[in-house]
């Protein structure tokens, strides 16, 4: 026992001496996901994006005095307020200068108020995109690189539309994301002429969708729009609306595109299409490009938006030459729009490097980043078709 | 022709998902019921028991196909049904050695025993998530229709498809005789009355001298079977997910409190009543009315009773009216 308390006491003291010789200048961003919960088919890829622009930047040795950039991991289970509430304290008490996350829209507003707000910690989250977090008082410190809903729901109009289909079915993941999206869907197609026969809600994580689907069939309509989470009842509802020979084509928001659902599916999901937040600028294709040396697919959904938050967070900091959360705050608006220097993926370096000089930059980045109004996203989707099992991009609206 | 229009599409949007949902939860609830009838208490632990036997036979399953075994239009689960049941009846008597029996042993009180099972369903959650993960898997194989939706159309000519799922089938199939065995088993069987007399009283059974430990062991046994059988039949009709397993937990206790705990009777008929009152209460009735009316009577609105988003306050709204008006349950089974 005594032998053990004292190797316990050497080690105790070697970690804390190594803890103090790192400490010289370390940044540290918190990366807060659902690792776990319904989209935890999707964190590994977000989470790989933010560290890659972390990475970047510390191996570019321009940010502050050659300042390392480390990331803090937590989960929020997406959909369980506690487990966000209490990971975001404990990021915050981990001396964190800024929380890239949350994901979920419920979990991202409950992390805002309770974590943020009360402690003036910055939040850029990557894919939050419930309307309802624009009009959400946030003291300026919420910022997102995705599109809110509403914006989704005018594009999906508009795809649905042009490929002349006049009434759809509609049924959403019952919580803030999926409430938000399917009332900014019903609202812009109906502005421009469709119909919606039902408007119902599905619970994720439970087996039995019949009595979803079979009010949803009963409806009817040209078609189903699912405004759910490919991993949870999103699925549920399409498997049970095939099998029933309810629908045979469906409509598929961003939360629904992802390689896992068309390969869940089978044959049967060909001809559904959907859209995501994304663009077509060049910062995509680099983007991918450098996700693919580091072995993870850039063009999962939301990573390249978390690659963005975490590279703003870090342009903001050299821009105000601090990494205090009240210093940089007002910088994030200013390195993300024009006027200045357009910044690609990859050119994180030069940017830093403008930046410690005086210079102003446009930050691009992977999705072409353009902030506006209350600091979102204004919002470029790609248009996708599921044809041969595999989700193709047919074009950029 | 409307009239069969309308037939048929209240067959596939309710009659068919609401008896396959109601014999899975049969079968849950029987393992329920029989835990609670003989050794007295609610066992939390039984969603895990069957996702535990369903990741054994899908490990067999994933063995079997890869070894080329398939049991032909049949799902290959099938085969290694078995195998799942065996290992889930070692580790329910492995359980019930190294945790139940201590506290049977000091005659712990019947909520104690609550508090066990839940201890045992977070392992039993944990070990899962353990070896395959917290994902979906996917595991049925073979023919997927009996009949599929767009045959059926195209065999009658009527507007409305009907489709019969294999797993569907398949369940209800495999329910009828589970339930068949299982009562022949308990009231032919010397085990089996042996079974009943413990369950009726414990004293008058130790003195006419059946062996408890014996009885206990068969109970779980048998309570393993069940659970594995409804385990993989919920997973090759839905597909499997720790999770989802947890979460059936609820609807289970519902049904087995409905019919009355500790009467198997009433765990079937629990079952289906639940079922259907969650399938038929959020049914929107507007397709099969307008088939079924005549048009100048065909209704505009959707005709739904309740919102989908309702379907769990149905369920469980019955069990209150149950507990309120009948405490034993439909099918008097022992006093909650």
């Amino acid at each position: 026992m005594k032998k053990l308390l004292m190797a316990t006491a050497a080690v105790a003291l070697t970690a804390g001496t190594a803890f103090a010789g790192g400490h010289a200048k370390e940044v540290k961003l918190g990366v807060l996901f659902g690792f776990t919960g319904p989209i935890e088919s999707l964190a590994p890829a977000m989470g790989a994006g933010a560290d890659l622009a972390m990475e970047e930047v510390t191996k570019s040795g321009k940010l502050l005095d050659s300042a390392t950039v480390t990331p803090v991991r937590a989960d929020t289970g997406c959909i369980d307020n506690g487990l966000a509430v209490a990971n975001g304290e404990k990021l915050v008490a981990e001396g964190v200068n800024g929380i890239i996350g949350g994901d979920c829209s419920g979990v991202t507003g409950a992390i805002l108020q309770n974590v943020a707000i009360p402690n003036g910690m910055v939040m850029i989250s990557p894919s939050a995109t419930s309307p309802g977090l624009s009009s959400m008082e946030d003291n300026g410190l919420f910022f997102r690189t995705s599109p809110s809903d509403a914006r989704e729901g005018q594009v999906m109009a508009e795809i649905l539309k042009e490929r002349g289909i006049n009434s759809i079915a509609l049924t959403y993941t019952n919580n803030d994301y999926g409430k938000g999206l399917a009332d900014a869907i019903k609202t812009s197609f109906e502005e421009v002429g469709g119909e919606v026969t039902i408007v119902t809600a599905h619970e994720d994580g439970k087996g039995d969708y019949s009595a979803e689907v079979g009010a949803l069939a009963s409806a009817g309509g040209d078609i189903l729009v699912v405004a759910g989470y490919l991993d949870q009842g999103g699925l549920g509802i399409i498997q049970g609306a095939l099998d029933s020979g309810a629908f045979e084509t469906f409509g598929l928001p961003g939360g629904m595109i992802g390689d896992t659902l068309p390969q869940n599916v089978g044959p049967d999901l060909d001809g559904s299409f959907g859209q995501i937040a994304g663009s077509d600028s060049k910062g995509a294709e680099i983007f991918a490009e450098m996700a693919k040396e580091r072995g993870f697919d850039g063009t999962s959904a939301y990573a390249s938006e978390s690659y963005d938050a975490a590279a703003l967070f870090l342009l903001a900091m050299q821009a105000a030459n601090s990494t205090n959360p009240a210093d940089y705050v007002g910088k994030i608006l200013d390195v993300a729009n024009a006027p200045g220097e357009p910044i690609n993926p990859g050119e994180l370096g030069k940017a830093l490097e403008i930046l410690a000089a005086g210079g102003e930059i446009d930050y691009q980045g992977a999705t072409g980043v353009e902030l506006i109004g209350p600091g979102e996203s204004a919002g470029s989707y790609r248009e996708i078709e599921v044809k041969d099992g595999k989700n193709e991009t047919l074009r950029f609206r | 022709m409307d009239l069969l229009n309308a037939l048929v599409a209240l067959t596939n949007f309710v009659i068919v998902p609401g008896l396959a949902y109601g014999s899975q939860l049969a079968l849950g609830a029987l393992g329920v019921t029989l835990i609670y009838g003989i050794l007295r208490f609610s066992n939390f632990a039984h969603g895990d028991t069957m996702a535990f036997g369903a990741m054994v036979t899908i490990l067999f399953t994933w063995l079997f196909q890869s070894v080329g075994l398939s049991a032909g239009p049949l799902p290959t689960a099938l085969l290694a049904l078995p195998f799942g049941i065996l290992g889930t009846i070692a580790l329910a008597l492995f359980t019930d050695k190294t945790v139940y029996r201590f506290y049977r042993q000091q005659k712990a009180k019947p909520v104690i025993f609550v508090m066990v099972s839940l201890g045992v369903m977070f392992m039993m959650n944990g070990i899962v998530r353990f070896i395959i993960g917290p994902g979906d898997q996917r595991f049925t194989d073979g023919e997927r229709f009996v009949i599929s939706a767009r045959t059926f159309k195209k065999l009658t000519g009527l507007d409305e498809g009907l489709a019969i799922k294999t797993t569907e089938a398949l369940t209800v199939v495999t329910a009828v005789i589970v339930v068949a065995v299982l009562f022949w088993f308990l009231n032919k069987t010397r085990t089996g009355k042996s079974m009943r007399a413990y369950s009726d009283n414990e004293d008058l059974a130790l003195l006419s001298g059946i062996n408890p430990e014996r009885v206990v062991m068969y109970t779980w046994m048998i309570v393993a079977a069940l659970a594995t059988i409804a385990g993989v039949l919920y997973g090759l009709d839905k597909s499997f997910k720790p999770f989802t397993y947890f979460q059936l937990l609820l609807p289970i206790f519902a049904s087995a409190i409905v019919g009355g705990l500790g009467n198997p009777i009433g765990a079937i008929a629990g079952g289906f009543i639940i079922a259907f009152s969650e399938v038929t209460i959020t049914y929107a009735w507007k397709k099969v009315l307008t088939y079924g009316l005549p048009d100048s009577l065909a209704p505009d609105g959707l005709v739904q009773l309740l919102s989908t988003d309702y379907k769990f306050a149905v369920s469980f709204a019955i069990l209150i009216v149950v507990l309120l008006f009948k405490p034993t349950g439909l099918f008097k089974g022992k006093a909650v």
